[in-house]
């Protein structure tokens, strides 16, 4: 049977939201090669994520708990997505476009001599299964198909919606059969704790860019961030600077998000920032300069100082939200 | 230490790219090409690899003829010999890591670095790919790179943070931002480049067929958002927010 094998992402014992609407997108597949939904989960110590997962109107979930998998590594994740792809005869792989999908998938692609699609945004027929996919920063849309009778696709989280959850599908353990690999080792994971939401699915995203001159002026996105409950993001260009962490970087090199409302402070609007936030429902811009192309996408525009403005919007919003 | 480092060739970053009227490509008459600039990081990085170990930097383009620009480049930077593996086709990124795979057996590098992505086609597959085929370990989007004993300790940019991870050489490195500093080429550098080897090679030499798995069918441009409304003042903007967009 054609089926569509979905590797979940947990952390911290959770269910990152990442994975739903991958789950989403490959119920759309399904629905085109006919098959069912299965979601493989692994970890080490992941049976509440299985239990999770298996409310949102997939087939099976396949579990597999061993030390082998208490920390992510291509080397032995890789393996087992792909024994796991063979034993439910999956034809097609899907993994969000997180930097695990992107580290992971190209392995599993490999192995399976399947060719793959990155960030694909919509699956459709037409005389056969085909991907859409951006490039070039997003200026340009490609429709691919994939000539393998498997294929393995990293999914645009962004562009799907997370699917309704229903009665909960059956739960199986997974046995990879895997020993640790004798040439990578995991040595540790620094984790940025945060008590914003994370970028990727947070309804607000306050962003801020090179003409905040510093670290320290990013405080003020910070104070407008938390007054409206929404993730801090930036430019490449204040990553670049040290104004911000690199994991807050949006765009075309970085992270695609799509909030319902956007604040673009002082960021000029490069193609290649644009990329990441395009797909934002409400775009607001303030920025010194009246001729900056981020007005050009903008849905509101502000000319003004951004250590005028965001200040005294951010005291404004606070008696309003 | 061999260190093996590619360099793919890509339109400029900075240019707007044009569809083909007939939706079968991007224009590219008039464009203006470059090195992919995470390459600039990744050969940044073999030169301060060599010059921390010593050794051989091998500099390899999959592309056509015009890609030895790229590869002399690269040798301008530090790179002491290149191999150009030719072909007008395009390719996908399996068909390139293929490609790469019989260089790195001809050559037997210690170590890989590549960069995470090429900005044109934004598929950020061919080290992984080339890493699943050679079974070597990898070590994607580094921003920190030390090699002793044999093994790679990477940093590495993750969602959420940051993670650390250990290879054994022969490994596949693939560059992110912060990794270096790429430096330009200097004249001396550009002179000497011009006599350094770089050898040309088809895929047939290398017994690789360069069949893609992956077609591109057509290219469309995406819908242009629209500009908004510029607003007189912060209450104007708050007065949209609610009761225009409602998103507050
Ligand atoms: C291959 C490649 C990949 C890239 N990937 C990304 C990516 O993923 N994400 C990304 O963001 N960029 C990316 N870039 C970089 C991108 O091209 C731009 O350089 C970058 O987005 C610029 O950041 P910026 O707008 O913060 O800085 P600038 O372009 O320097 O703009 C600063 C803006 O701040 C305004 N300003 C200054 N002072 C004030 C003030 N007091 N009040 C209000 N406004 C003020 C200025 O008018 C200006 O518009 C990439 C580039 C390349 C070549
Ligand atoms: C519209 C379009 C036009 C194209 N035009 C041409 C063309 O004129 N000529 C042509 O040969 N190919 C062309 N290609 C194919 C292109 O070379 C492949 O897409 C590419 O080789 C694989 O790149 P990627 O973006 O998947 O690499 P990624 O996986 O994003 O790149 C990761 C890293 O792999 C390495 N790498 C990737 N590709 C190469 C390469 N070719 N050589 C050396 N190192 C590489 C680089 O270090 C790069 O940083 C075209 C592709 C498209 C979509």
């Amino acid at each position: 049977m054609a089926n569509v094998l979905v590797v979940a992402e947990h952390l911290d014992g959770k269910l990152r939201k990442v994975t739903l609407p991958t789950i989403t997108f490959a119920q759309q597949t399904a629905a085109l090669t006919g098959g069912e939904v299965h979601v493989l989960v692994l970890g080490n110590g992941t049976d509440a994520v299985a239990a999770e997962v298996a409310k949102y109107g997939v087939s099976k979930v396949h579990f597999a708990n061993s030390p082998v998998f208490e920390n992510y590594l291509a080397e032995t994740y890789a393996p087992a997505i792909v024994k796991a792809a063979q034993a439910i005869g999956a034809t097609v792989v899907a993994a969000p476009s997180s930097t695990t999908g992107k580290d992971v998938l190209p392995r599993v692609a490999a192995k399976l001599d399947a060719g793959m699609v990155s960030d694909a945004i919509a699956v459709f027929d037409d005389g056969g299964i085909k991907f859409r996919r951006p490039l070039w920063a997003g200026n340009v849309l490609t429709t691919v198909e994939v000539v393998t009778p498997v294929k393995v696709i990293t999914v645009r989280t962004t562009d799907f919606e997370a699917p309704a959850e229903g009665d909960a599908a059956a739960v199986e353990a997974f046995d990879a059969g895997l020993a640790a690999p004798d040439n990578a080792e995991f040595v540790s994971f620094d984790q940025v704790k945060s008590e914003r939401p994370e970028l990727t699915d947070a309804a607000v995203v306050v962003a801020g860019g090179r003409g905040l001159k510093s670290g320290e002026n990013f405080q003020m996105i910070m104070n407008l961030a938390d007054t409206l409950g929404g993730a801090v993001g930036a430019s490449r260009a204040a990553v670049d600077s040290g104004y911000a962490p690199n994991d807050w970087q949006i765009g075309q090199t970085g992270k695609v998000v799509a909030p319902d409302l956007y604040f673009a402070v002082a960021i000029s609007g490069a193609i290649q920032h644009l990329a990441g936030m395009k797909g934002s429902k409400t775009i607001v811009a303030i920025n010194k300069d009246a001729d900056a192309p981020i007005f050009q996408v903008a849905d509101f525009g502000l000319v003004g100082d951004a250590f005028e403005i965001v200040p005294a919007l951010t005291e404004k919003l606070k008696g309003i939200v | 230490m061999k260190i093996l480092t590619t360099v793919k060739r890509v339109t400029d970053p900075d240019m707007k790219v044009k569809i083909k009227p007939d939706q079968s490509g991007v224009v590219t008459d008039g464009v203006e090409y470059k090195m992919n600039s995470f390459d600039e990081y990744g050969v940044e990085e073999a030169i301060k690899l060599k010059e921390a170990h010593g050794g051989e930097i091998v500099v390899v383009s999959v592309g056509p003829s015009s890609a030895t620009k790229e590869i002399r480049t690269a040798m301008a930077m530090g790179a002491d010999r290149g191999i150009l593996v030719e072909t007008d086709a395009e390719l996908d990124s399996d068909a390139v890591a293929r490609v790469l795979a019989e260089v790195v057996r001809r050559e037997s590098p210690d170590i890989i670095v590549m960069g995470k992505q090429a900005v044109d086609s934004d598929r950020n597959q061919t080290g992984q790919i080339l890493a699943s085929y050679l079974d070597y370990p990898q070590a994607t989007f580094a921003y920190s790179l030390e090699v002793a004993d044999g093994w790679a300790t990477v940093g590495r940019e993750v969602d959420g943070g940051t993670a650390t991870k250990r290879v054994k050489l022969p490994a596949i490195i693939t560059a992110d931002l912060r990794l270096n500093e790429p430096r330009y080429a200097s004249l001396p550098g550009i002179m000497k480049a011009k006599r350094k080897p770089l050898e040309t090679l088809s895929p047939s030499d290398l017994g690789v067929d360069i069949a893609n798995k992956v077609n591109v069918l057509l290219f469309e441009a995406p819908e242009e958002r629209e500009a908004g409304e510029i607003v007189e003042d912060i209450d104007t903007l708050i007065d949209r927010l609610k009761n225009k967009a409602k998103v507050l």
